[in-house]
């Protein structure tokens, strides 16, 4: 449960980015050259980044950039692993079969270079407006669903054993009998039924798109410039290394503080709820 | 079997083939085609210009023309030329897929040595002081940002403490081997500390299964020692589910050897890859690209047959 507190201390900290800025009166976009690197002060608390931006305030907004994806990326990529599951162990056979090879054939894929080629992708060839494909939006959108699109295998494959498991129930077979459709019998009975380990594997999965999400940032593929994100604030950190280091330090901390804290969550949340697997 | 690897190799090569379609299609909507390159800064190209030389270069067919010549190449063994490299694409590739492989593999075995060993250890007393630390430390690992690990490691061992070298694979003037093994102390390092972590966890929750089971009681009645019972009785069984876990992982390696290769400036496939497609050399990252998910491919297909050949209930 500390790791429960951890988030939730997260949270306050970077929903608290706009109220800090206006009591520090600062504006995390402004660039200042002339005071780079400045370190901790009054008026800067954790000093000024490569821009002269005030880090602590970038680090708060980062944050909230960060943890939005990587709450959206899992939100959209379980909902079609979800889906893709339930059906595919639902009508099983032919549908199932083809499902399945696709689902493995995306599992074989090497994640890192694809996500970046889909993100190096260039939206106004595919028929956007120049206007939209470079707003802040459109990255903001593109990342979330590119991380969504590669990591929904992991909850496909959950979704579907439980769902085959649960179809030759009792109860769901007399669903099935008293002539319940498909669909009402997926949501009312098999759903619900698939929520624990659906919830324990959504928690774990977070973390793992926050990672994506930095790592992606980090190469210059996702969140891009000034939007800050906890990934591209490191992007420029191997010449920080020799010049301020705490800076390269910071925006890595707080990645690893969260996707620890959810990887606990994640962990005692499955102790919680399946009695049988071992401490 | 053989049926069984027949099939597996067939669907391995569709899986590659529709990749390919896909990769191409993909790679043909990154911005800077060849045609925008050569008229970047060319004052004379007019649009009419710029459709006859698409024209010329055959750019404006459609996708799947496009893609039929292309595998047709592929097929002969044409891979093209790679614009950054000025050179073929596979003599460029070649070499860096064995620099690759180097640091692949040894932070293959280094992290499964050291599961096992920190797996085996920690199941022996769940609950203990040795199981909160190390599993504590498996936590840790799998939920670093890689490159950030990468940074640190810089830091603190290169910049701070100047014992290790931050970059580069071998000090110009000295090939000997202790000089490449230092370079390649931190990127394996790096690159084995995540998967450590997970097959740590994996191991422990494997063992402990197995310990509890019943032909393990047996063992220690009958008088075995309790080395043996751990190492010979429990640890052979605990190894069938922990083998595919581990042979799976050795395509997400990949991925984690392309951000390893950028921070420690590598000369490997990952960062070529990486190069390629920031610098828009098409050849170069379509063909990368394949190789990597061909080597991912051959390492699912490795644990399938791994698999089959440890369990003997299971009839291939």
């Amino acid at each position: 449960m500390g790791s429960l507190v951890v988030l939730l201390l997260l949270v306050l900290f970077v929903a608290s980015a706009a109220p800090v800025a206006w009591w520090l009166s600062v504006d995390p976009y402004e660039t200042d050259l002339l005071s780079q690197y400045a370190p901790p002060s009054a008026a800067h608390p954790l000093g000024t980044d490569d821009a002269g931006r005030d880090e602590l305030v970038r680090l708060m907004l980062g944050g909230q950039i960060s943890l939005l994806v990587g709450v959206l990326a899992t939100a959209v990529g379980s909902v079609i692993g979800l889906t893709v599951g339930v059906i595919s162990g639902y009508f099983g056979r032919r549908l199932d079969a083809v499902l399945m090879r696709f689902t493995d054939g995306m599992i074989a894929l090497p994640l890192l270079p694809l996500l970046i080629v889909l993100g190096a992708l260039d939206l106004t060839k595919l028929g956007f407006s120049g206007e939209f494909a470079h707003s802040a939006a459109a990255g903001f959108w593109r990342v979330v669903i590119i991380v969504a699109l590669v990591d929904w295998t992991g909850i496909a494959r959950l979704t579907r054993a439980a769902t085959l498991a649960l179809k030759d129930r009792d109860y769901v077979r007399s669903a099935r009998a008293s002539g319940g459709r498909p669909g009402y019998i997926m949501t009312a009975h098999v759903l619900p039924n698939v929520a624990t380990p659906l919830i324990v594997a959504v928690t774990l999965t977070v973390g793992r798109v926050i990672l994506f999400e930095s790592v992606l940032s980090f190469l210059g593929f996702g969140i891009v410039a000034p939007t800050p994100s906890w990934g591209n604030m490191l992007n420029n950190a191997q010449e920080l290394v020799t010049t301020a280091p705490a800076l390269a330090i910071y925006p890595g901390l707080l990645i690893f503080i969260t996707v620890i804290a959810v990887n606990f969550l994640g962990d005692g949340l499955q102790h919680a709820f399946d009695p049988r697997s071992e401490r | 079997m053989t049926r069984f690897i027949l099939a597996r190799c067939g669907q391995a090569a569709l899986v590659l083939l529709v990749m390919s379609f896909v990769i191409y299609s993909l790679i043909g909507l990154m911005p800077g085609d060849p045609i925008d390159v050569m008229i970047a800064s060319n004052p004379g190209a007019t649009p009419e210009v710029v459709a006859h030389l698409r024209a010329i270069y055959g750019l404006d067919q459609p996708i799947l023309l496009r893609y039929a010549h292309w595998l047709a190449a592929a097929l002969r063994g044409d891979f093209g030329y790679s614009r950054t490299h000025a050179q073929p694409v596979l003599t460029v590739l070649l070499p860096a897929l064995l620099q690759t492989c180097k640091l692949m593999l040894t932070s293959f075995v280094v992290s499964v040595v050291l599961a096992f060993a920190l797996g085996v250890w920690a199941s022996l007393k769940p609950g203990g002081i040795a199981d909160s630390a190390i599993s504590l430390f498996a936590f840790a690992g799998i939920s670093v940002p890689v490159f950030w690990l990468a940074l640190v490691l810089i830091l603190v061992f290169a910049v701070t403490l100047h014992v290790l070298p931050a970059s580069g694979i071998g000090t110009v003037g000295d090939d000997g081997v202790t000089d490449q093994v230092r370079h390649l102390i931190l990127p394996v390092t790096t690159l084995a500390l995540a998967n450590i972590g997970s097959f740590t966890r994996f191991i422990r929750a494997a063992m402990i299964e197995t310990l509890r089971m019943d032909h393990i009681r047996t063992a220690r009645a009958k008088g075995a020692g309790e080395r043996r019972v751990v190492l010979v009785h429990a640890l052979r069984n605990a190894m069938i589910p922990v083998v595919t876990v581990i042979a799976l992982s050795f395509g997400g390696l990949f991925s984690g050897a392309l951000i390893t290769e950028t921070m420690f400036a590598q000369p490997g496939m990952g960062k070529m890859i990486y190069d390629a497609i920031l610098g828009n050399d098409f050849n170069l990252a379509l063909t990368g690209l394949l190789f990597a998910t061909l080597v991912t491919l051959l390492a699912n297909l490795a644990a399938d047959l791994a698999y089959g050949w440890l369990d003997p209930r299971i009839a291939l």
